[in-house]
């Protein structure tokens, strides 16, 4: 009797309709930036292989990640890359119990956006 | 009277079945890679770019080399059960089963490449 219900649960209210706010934003970016750093993962190991393998597979790969596609898409990795970093750390402060009451976790949330551009600005002067 | 104790009678309930494994994994590998990020950002990025003969007697040197090979291997385990949850989200049935496998066999697939690279290039 406790699977009467099963298949007909009502579903949470999802993206369109809760008004966009801070802490929401920010964990969705969390995810988002985190899976989307497989694309740059896939990259860096072709360009490890490559180098394993020769000068020939090796300027291939090099070429394509030091063109303007390649910049562009490992700057993006960067500001993806710091940006999970910092959300990573506050999902510690988080689950640590602190900083979740409201203005706290806002002001989180633009230490994580602001920093990430920051850190990268940062990167892309140095590297 | 009740011989149970609480505990006892909490585990194996909740939508998950098990306790908080993944949790404290995700947990461990993310200050694992709080630690790492860093310094490989900072020893990957200013030999990208370098010419062949440079970038290979770079990551023959140890600790590049170490850095590379435990960000991949930490950061990619840590993909593995981050991309899990997602998947757990948003897919259903068969598909949330080939989605979860074929995550499981990319980051398994990139660890190995990357280090057998890391080797050969050491050696």
């Amino acid at each position: 009797m406790a699977d009467v219900n099963r298949g007909n649960r009502p579903l949470s209210p999802h993206l369109q309709i809760y008004r966009w706010q801070i802490p929401m934003l920010t964990s969705i970016l969390t995810r988002i930036t985190g899976n989307a750093l497989i694309v740059s993962a896939v990259l860096v190991v072709w360009w490890f292989l490559a180098a394993a393998t020769g000068p020939d597979a090796f300027a291939t790969a090099d070429w394509v990640l030091t063109s303007w596609v390649g910049d562009v898409v490992l700057s993006l990795s960067v500001l993806g890359l710091w940006y999970h970093f910092l959300a990573g750390i506050r999902h510690l402060i988080y689950d640590s119990g602190r900083g979740l009451d409201l203005p706290t976790a806002e002001k989180l949330g633009w230490a994580c956006l602001i920093g990430s551009v920051v850190l990268t600005a940062i990167t892309l002067i140095i590297v | 009277m009740r011989y149970l104790t609480d505990r006892k009678r909490a585990t194996g309930l909740g939508s998950a079945r098990t306790g908080t494994e993944h949790h404290w994994g995700m947990q461990v590998s993310s200050v694992a890679l709080a630690i790492l990020v860093p310094l490989f950002v900072f020893t990957f990025g200013p030999i990208l770019g370098a010419p062949y003969e440079e970038v290979t007697a770079y990551y023959a040197r140890p600790f590049p080399a170490i850095v590379a090979g435990l960000t991949l291997i930490v950061g990619l385990v840590h993909f593995k059960n981050g991309a899990r949850i997602m998947i757990e989200d948003y897919a259903e049935g068969g598909m949330r089963h080939a989605l979860i496998i074929g995550t499981i066999c990319l980051s398994y697939a990139l660890i190995a490449t990357g280090l057998f690279a890391l080797v050969r290039l050491a050696l």
